[in-house]
C-alpha cells in the first residue's frame, strides 16, 4: 500500500487532499466521513461580524464560477463559542483561516484563535490592507511581509499564508511571506474577474468584481504553484480548479506537497474522496512508494528538492 | 465513522439515471430520475441539486436545484417538475431517458405537518406547485383535510394537480380569467379561515399570495411555512451564496435558504 502521508512545515497530514477555505462546512459531514481528508480549511474568519456582500454573490463562467461572498463572518468570539464545537467532533487537523484589515489586527486574532483542537493557521491575505490605500496584502511584498511577520510573533501554531494569484512576480510575495516567517503557502485565491448581463446591462455579481475559482482557473494556478516551488523552500499547497487525482497529482508534481479543492465540492460533494482514491491508485500504478515521491523525487525534473 | 449533523433523511451525492422525461404542457416537463434508497428517501419540500448535462460535461458548470415532486423510496425513483428557463433548464430539457444525471439529494428542512392540524390550505402559484404537491399527499395520508389553491396564467399552464385521494379541495385561479389577484384570494382564503378549515397556511411559489398569507395569519393567530427561492451553488450550507433576510429575534437577520430552509416559517419570510 501506498503511504500518503505528507508533511506541512512540522504537521503531518495522513493524505494530502483537503479542502479550500469558504467552500466546506460541517453540511458535507453528512455526505462523507470527513475524518478521511488530511486536514479542515475552515471558512475565513473576521474579528468583528460582517454581513457579506450584496446579491448575486456567484455567477457561472465557462468551467467555473465567480464568486463574491464577502466573507459573512459570525466574528471570532462567535466562531470560538458557536461554531469551532461543532468542528471539533471530526479528528482530522483543523486549521482556520483568519482575515485582518490591518498588520496589528491580524496578529490580534491570530492570538485569539489560537485555543487547543487548532493544529494551523491559515493567514488569508488577499483582503484589502487598510494600511495600503485598500490594495490587498498579497498584491505586494512589503505588506505581505508585514502581515505574516504580525501573526508570526502572536502564534506559535504551525502559520500558512495564502497567497493571491493576482500578481505580477509571486515568487515575489512567496519570498516576502517566508522571510516574513510563514510555514507554508497555499496558492492561491481567486482570480479577479467579473461578468455584465448584456439583457439587462447590470453586473453578473452584486459586488461587480469577484473571483474566478474552478476548472477555468488551474493552468494559471499551477504555473503561480511552480513559480513559487522553485523561488523557496517551503511546503506548498496547491489550490486552484482541482477537480480529479489527475489535477492533484499534477500539482504535486509542479512543486505542491499537497492540494485544496474548492469549487469542485460544489459540483460534485464526493470531489475530495474521488482525488483522494484516484491518488492511491495512481501512486500505485506509477509504484510509488509515498505520495510524496510526487513532489520530492524529482519525478517533474524542473523543481527544486524538497524534504517532504 | 460518519459524525452527521443529526439531518435525516441524510444526502447522498451520486449517479443515477433518467428513466422517463416528458413535456407535460407547453412549459413545464415531468422527469422521473432512478438512483439509490438514500436518494429517494426526500420529504415534501426538500430538494436536490441536479447537473443539468450528461455526466461528465460541465455545462452549465454549477447545479440547479429542484424541489422533490414525487417520492417511491421502494422503487428508488424520485420524480421532478420543472420549467425551462434559462441556459440550466434548456440543458436539462435535452438529457433523455437511459441518460446518467449527477444529483444530490434529498437536502435541506422539508415541511412539518403538525400533529394537532385538522385542516390545511395549501397554496401555490405556477411550478411552485412542484414543491407543494408530495406535501398535498402527505397531509392526506395523516388524515389531514387539505384546500388546494393554484394559481396559474392560463388554464393550460396549471401543472398536474395530485389526483385520487378525495377530501383534497381544489380551486384553480387563473390570470387569464381574472381570478388569481390577490384580493381574491384572500377572499377565498378568509372563508376558509370563517368556515374553520383551516389551522395553517403552507405554501410556495408567490410573494405577493405569500404576504396575502402572512396577514391571514397574524390576523387569525395561524401557522404557517412557506419554501422559498434562492440561487445556490452548493446546496450544503458551505458557500453562502444563497442567503435572504428573514425575520429573527433581533431583527433582520441573514439564512441559507438551502441549509436553515428552503422552508421557513411563514411568517419570518420577508415577501
Ligand atoms: C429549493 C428550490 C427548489 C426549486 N424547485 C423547482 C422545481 O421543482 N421546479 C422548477 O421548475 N424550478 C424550481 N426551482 C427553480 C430552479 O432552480 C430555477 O428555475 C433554475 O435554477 C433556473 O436555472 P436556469 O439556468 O435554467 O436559469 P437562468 O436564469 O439562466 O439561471 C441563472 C442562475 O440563476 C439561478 N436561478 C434562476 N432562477 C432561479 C430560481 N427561481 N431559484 C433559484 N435559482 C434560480 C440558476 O440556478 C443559475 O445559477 C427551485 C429553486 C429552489 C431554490
Ligand atoms: C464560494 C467561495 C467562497 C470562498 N471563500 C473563501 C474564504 O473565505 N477564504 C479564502 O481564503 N478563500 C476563499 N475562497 C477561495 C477558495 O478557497 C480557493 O482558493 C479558490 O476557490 C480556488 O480553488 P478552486 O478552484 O478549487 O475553487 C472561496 C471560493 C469560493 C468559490
Ligand atoms: S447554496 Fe451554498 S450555502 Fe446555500
Amino acid at each position: 500500500m501506498i503511504d500518503m502521508q505528507v508533511s506541512i512545515g512540522g504537521l503531518r497530514l495522513k493524505n494530502p487532499v483537503m479542502p479550500a477555505s469558504g467552500t466546506f462546512a460541517e453540511g458535507l459531514g453528512d455526505v462523507f466521513d470527513l475524518d478521511r481528508l488530511g486536514a479542515l480549511v475552515l471558512k475565513t474568519i473576521t474579528r468583528a461580524p460582517r454581513t457579506g456582500n450584496p446579491l448575486p454573490r456567484v455567477a457561472e463562467a465557462t468551467s467555473g464560477m465567480l464568486n463574491a461572498i464577502g466573507i459573512p463572518s459570525a466574528g471570532a468570539r462567535d466562531f470560538l463559542h458557536d461554531h469551532l464545537p461543532h468542528y471539533r467532533r471530526w479528528k482530522a487537523p483543523l486549521v482556520v483561516s483568519i482575515s485582518a484589515p490591518t498588520a496589528m489586527a491580524f496578529a490580534e486574532l491570530a492570538a485569539m484563535v489560537d485555543v487547543p483542537g487548532i493544529a494551523a493557521i491559515e493567514a488569508n491575505i488577499s483582503c484589502p490592507n487598510l494600511e495600503a490605500d485598500g490594495r490587498a496584502f498579497a498584491m505586494h511584498a512589503a505588506g505581505t511581509e508585514r502581515a505574516v511577520r504580525a501573526v508570526r510573533r502572536a502564534t506559535r501554531l504551525p502559520l500558512w499564508v495564502k497567497l493571491s494569484p493576482n500578481v505580477g512576480d509571486i515568487a515575489e510575495i512567496a519570498r516576502a511571506a517566508r522571510d516574513g516567517g510563514a510555514d507554508a503557502l497555499v496558492v492561491a485565491n481567486t482570480v479577479l474577474a467579473m461578468a455584465i448581463d448584456t439583457r439587462t446591462f447590470r453586473p453578473r455579481l452584486g459586488n461587480v468584481m469577484g473571483g474566478l475559482s474552478g476548472p477555468a482557473i488551474k493552468p494559471i494556478v499551477l504555473r503561480q504553484v511552480y513559480q513559487c516551488a522553485r523561488a523557496v523552500d517551503l511546503p506548498i499547497i496547491g489550490c486552484g480548479g482541482i477537480a480529479t487525482a489527475e489535477d492533484a497529482a499534477e500539482y504535486m508534481l509542479a512543486g505542491a506537497t499537497a492540494v485544496q479543492v474548492g469549487t469542485a465540492t460544489f459540483v460534485n460533494s464526493r470531489a475530495m474522496i474521488e482525488i483522494l482514491e484516484g491518488l492511491e491508485r495512481y501512486g500505485a500504478a506509477h509504484d510509488l512508494a509515498r505520495i510524496a515521491d510526487l513532489t520530492t523525487s524529482g519525478l517533474f525534473p524542473s523543481t527544486v528538492h524538497k524534504d517532504a | 465513522m460518519t459524525v452527521p449533523s443529526g439531518r435525516h433523511p441524510r444526502p447522498v451525492d451520486e449517479i443515477a439515471t433518467i428513466v422517463s422525461h416528458d413535456l407535460v404542457n407547453r412549459e413545464y416537463r415531468h422527469m422521473t430520475v432512478r438512483g439509490s434508497a438514500a436518494l429517494a428517501a426526500g420529504m415534501p419540500g426538500q430538494f436536490y441539486q441536479i447537473a443539468c448535462s450528461p455526466a461528465r460535461a460541465d455545462i452549465p458548470y454549477l447545479r440547479r436545484p429542484f424541489s422533490l415532486y414525487a417520492a417511491r423510496p421502494d422503487d428508488a425513483e424520485i420524480e421532478f417538475l420543472y420549467k425551462v428557463t434559462g441556459e440550466g433548464t434548456r440543458s436539462l430539457a435535452l438529457m433523455a431517458p437511459g441518460d446518467p444525471m449527477r444529483i444530490l439529494g434529498p437536502l435541506g428542512h422539508g415541511y412539518r405537518l403538525a400533529p394537532h392540524w385538522k385542516h390545511v390550505a395549501v397554496v401555490g402559484r405556477g411550478v411552485g406547485l412542484a414543491t407543494l404537491h408530495p406535501l398535498v399527499a402527505a397531509a392526506h395520508a395523516r388524515g389531514i383535510g387539505v384546500t388546494l389553491i393554484v394559481s396559474a396564467r392560463d388554464a393550460a399552464l396549471v401543472p398536474p394537480l395530485p389526483t385520487g385521494p378525495d377530501g383534497i379541495e381544489i380551486h384553480v385561479v387563473t390570470d387569464a380569467a381574472g381570478t388569481s389577484d390577490p384580493a381574491r384570494v384572500e377572499a377565498l382564503l378568509r372563508d376558509l379561515v370563517r368556515q374553520g378549515r383551516c389551522d395553517a397556511f403552507l405554501t410556495c411559489g408567490s410573494a405577493r399570495l405569500l404576504r396575502v398569507q402572512q396577514t391571514l395569519a397574524a390576523e387569525y393567530g395561524l401557522d404557517g411555512q412557506v419554501a422559498m427561492e434562492q440561487q445556490m451553488a452548493c446546496g450544503l450550507g458551505m458557500c453562502f451564496c444563497c442567503v435572504r433576510d428573514f425575520r429573527g429575534a433581533g431583527g433582520i437577520v441573514h439564512k441559507r435558504v438551502c441549509w436553515d430552509g428552503p422552508v421557513f416559517d411563514l411568517m419570518d419570510a420577508v415577501a
